[in-house]
């Protein structure tokens, strides 16, 4: 019977490792399958890792790429102006920017809507009413809203990196999909390949060959004040940085607040350890 | 092991008067501090209190984030990000409550594994056993609903994937599909009936709990021997015996807990339930929690009719027939021996059993394609090989090693440096952990 089992035993656990095999069929590099074609680059971000914080100087640079360049089509319905405070600007420099904003409100005393200068506690405007006017001016396909677009965004990581990414805290999924696909345009698709009209290839898009989204960016668009180089890969990794404060802004104080966890929950397990065994000293078991 | 007379003696004026009219700390006293249990128990069996724990942490933050959640499908989704963003300690909260959700499951499974491995099911215990498998039942209801509560395209996408399932029932399927949605589809009516049943089912589960302890204080604990308790020697008091150990292991699981609440929040989740749900666009893949992995592979392993069982039907059929299984364990497993420890055969084929379900989970993360449905439908072969084939075969036909005569001989034993056991390699695996 023993032998019937191992073989039995046996022949699952091959007829397993063939089929994980076979799953991994060609491709053919004209019409892929699998997106995105590239994975993404892994950059090296101020806010990973235990101990990770936001560049404070980067936040800054990125939501100036941000109002300058992507605030045309993307909206960032979540995020306050009060919470800009987190980027290290003042409460009168925060006021200011606000009042730069104009917000429809309303109705007022007499029942007519009207516009008005920002206040700190209102949100990003739009930059279109409504998610069919997005839609209309951007051929048909409606530019996602970028409050939370860091962590809605994420390509998967496939086994074993995603168990490896336990351990080294592997956080910035969304941030280095974001960073990828800014920089990834301008490339020439492989031969044969179809590429729909009015679309743009980019082969770290992760849901087709092309998205509607034309290159963004240009070397030198935004003028940096601080010396930053003022190339597409400095402008996207500094908007990816102010994407993953938006969609996480109080990541810094998580952690923190984790290190002290897991640091008392050390002591105290270490402690009641010591207590177990002293209890159990006398007691076989 | 409850009967027996109570050795509890009120000290004080206040503990005489309880006594008196309610024996609460009496009560109290028998079940966590004179109890007796078995001195050999492994930290495997620190997953009781360890799940106690996190049912009390995943109803108190619920209950706090219930207060800042609106459940109206324009504005759930924004109440959320109000939580993570506005609310005071409110991502603390919210990434408790999912975390919390996923390590619920961590919790559960491995003990229904540890159940699995040392036979806890056989009789005396099979109704604890079933009152175990209701509250996992209950468990999977209230996950699955808490998952559509943030309003995300997986949550949307999820929900009308599973109460999809309910249609292929015939007859009665598509009524029983429109009582749970409230309508043709997911929209409003299922939110707010979701949001309320999320919030009962909980409570549910707290009150089947304490029909599980209360069989547990019945039938006593089972042991890594599975030798039943034969005299006082082989046991030892619940306090401070097992509490310090319990509390040693609730401490180690509350810090992997912490590790992923801080540092790796969202790794358990979906990038796409950070999207607002969107009825007229379907994501790439839909994928439920990861604890539902395994039988949601089974579920889409069935690609053939059987008669006049359609694929779909025969899906779901299989799905819940996955869990069915478990509830029939007591009685489809023939063996005479409790433990795996002294079951070489069963043993393989238990750790074959974990590999199936862990490969399971892995295909149910996969698109349903190619290699990879072969895949599915030999592990659910297997999973319910497992169940209808091995269990009650092995336990005819297997010659279990020699049992020691009593728990308190085992350990004895152990402690000498293993003599009683063949394989020095294998020696007192009852003890691992």
């Amino acid at each position: 019977m023993k032998k019937i089992l191992t073989s039995l035993a046996l022949i699952g656990l091959v007829a397993a490792g063939t089929a994980a095999f076979a799953a991994e069929e060609g491709h053919n590099a004209a019409a892929p399958t699998h997106f995105p074609i590239n994975e993404p680059k892994e950059m090296s971000w101020s806010f990973t890792g235990p101990f990770g914080t936001y560049d404070k100087g980067q936040l800054q640079r990125g939501l100036k790429v941000y109002k300058e360049v992507c605030s045309a089509c993307h909206s960032m319905n979540l995020v306050a102006f009060r919470t800009l405070s987190d980027l290290g600007y003042s409460e009168a420099q925060i006021k200011s920017l606000a009042a730069s904003y104009t917000i429809h409100d309303g109705p007022n005393d007499a029942g007519d809507m009207f516009d008005r200068p920002g206040k700190p506690s209102d949100h990003f405007p739009a930059p279109f009413a409504n998610e069919e006017a997005a839609a209309a001016s951007n051929g048909g396909a409606a530019p996602p809203d970028m409050s939370l677009l860091a962590k809605a965004r994420g390509v998967e990581r496939g086994f074993p990196q995603f168990v490896f990414d336990i351990f080294t805290q592997y956080d910035a999924g969304g941030p280095d999909y974001i960073h990828s696909l800014l920089t990834g345009y301008d490339q020439t698709p492989p031969a044969g390949m179809v590429i729909p009209e009015g679309t743009h290839y980019n082969p770290y898009f992760m849901s087709g060959v092309s998205l509607k989204m034309p290159k963004p960016l240009s070397d030198g668009q935004v003028t940096y004040d601080d010396g930053a180089p003022q190339t597409v890969d400095q402008y996207s990794r500094d908007v990816a940085s102010f994407l993953a404060w938006a969609a996480e802004p109080h990541m810094e104080d998580r952690k923190k607040t984790g290190f002290r966890v897991l640091f008392f929950l050390l002591i105290f397990g270490a402690l009641v350890y010591m207590t177990k065994r002293r209890v159990w000293a006398d007691v076989a078991h | 092991m409850s009967e027996g007379h109570s050795t509890y003696t009120p000290k004080t004026g206040i503990e005489r008067w309880f006594d008196a009219r309610m024996p609460s700390p009496r009560l109290i006293h028998d079940s966590f501090v004179s109890y007796p249990v078995p001195r050999n128990l492994n930290y495997m069996w620190t997953f009781g209190g360890i799940l106690s724990i996190m049912l009390a942490s995943q109803i108190l933050t619920g209950i706090v984030l219930a207060m800042h959640y609106t459940s109206d499908t324009n504005l759930a989704f924004d109440s959320v990000e109000k939580i993570m963003r506005d609310v005071n300690s409110g991502w603390l909260l919210r990434y408790m409550h999912a975390n919390g959700a996923s390590f619920f499951f961590i919790a559960v499974y491995l003990h229904i594994f540890r159940g699995l491995f040392y036979g806890s099911y056989k009789a005396p215990r099979e109704l604890l056993w079933i009152l175990g498998c209701i509250i996992y039942l209950l468990m999977m209801a209230t996950g699955f609903m808490g998952y559509v509560l943030p309003w995300g395209q997986m949550s949307f996408w999820g929900a009308t994937v599973i109460t999809g399932f309910f249609s292929a029932i015939p007859l009665v399927g598509n009524w029983i599909q429109q009582l749970l949605l409230g309508g043709f589809a997911v929209d409003d009516p299922t939110l707010n009936r979701f949001f309320a049943l999320h919030y009962l089912l909980p409570f549910m589960i707290a009150g089947v709990v304490v029909l599980h302890i209360w069989a547990l204080h019945v039938v006593g604990q089972s042991n890594p021997t599975g030798i039943e308790v034969k005299s006082k020697t082989d046991t030892v008091a619940f306090t401070p015996y097992a509490t310090i150990k319990d509390a040693f292991g609730m401490i180690v699981f509350l810090f992997v807990f912490a590790y992923f609440v801080f540092y790796l929040p969202n790794y358990l989740g979906h990038a796409d339930n950070y999207i607002v749900a969107n009825p007229l666009k379907t994501p790439a893949h839909i994928v439920p929690e990861w604890y539902f992995l395994p039988f949601y592979a089974i579920l889409r392993a069935i690609t053939f009719n059987v008669g006049p069982i359609n694929s779909k039907l025969g899906g779901v059929l299989c799905m819940f027939g996955a869990i069915v299984m478990l509830f029939l364990v007591p009685w489809l497993d023939t063996s005479k021996v409790r433990s795996a420890v002294y079951r070489p055969w069963y043993k393989l084929f238990f750790w074959l059993f974990v590999a199936d379900a862990v490969l399971l989970g892995w295909l149910g993360s996969q698109p349903a394609e190619g290699s990879y449905v072969f895949m599915a439908q030999m592990a659910t072969l297997f999973y319910f090989a497992f169940f209808l084939i091995i269990l009650p075969v092995l336990g005819l036909i297997e010659t279990p090693r020699r049992l020691p005569n009593s728990i308190t001989e085992s350990v004895l034993e152990k402690n000498k440096g293993g003599s009683g056991h063949p394989a020095g390699a294998t020696a007192a695996p009852q003890t691992k952990g």
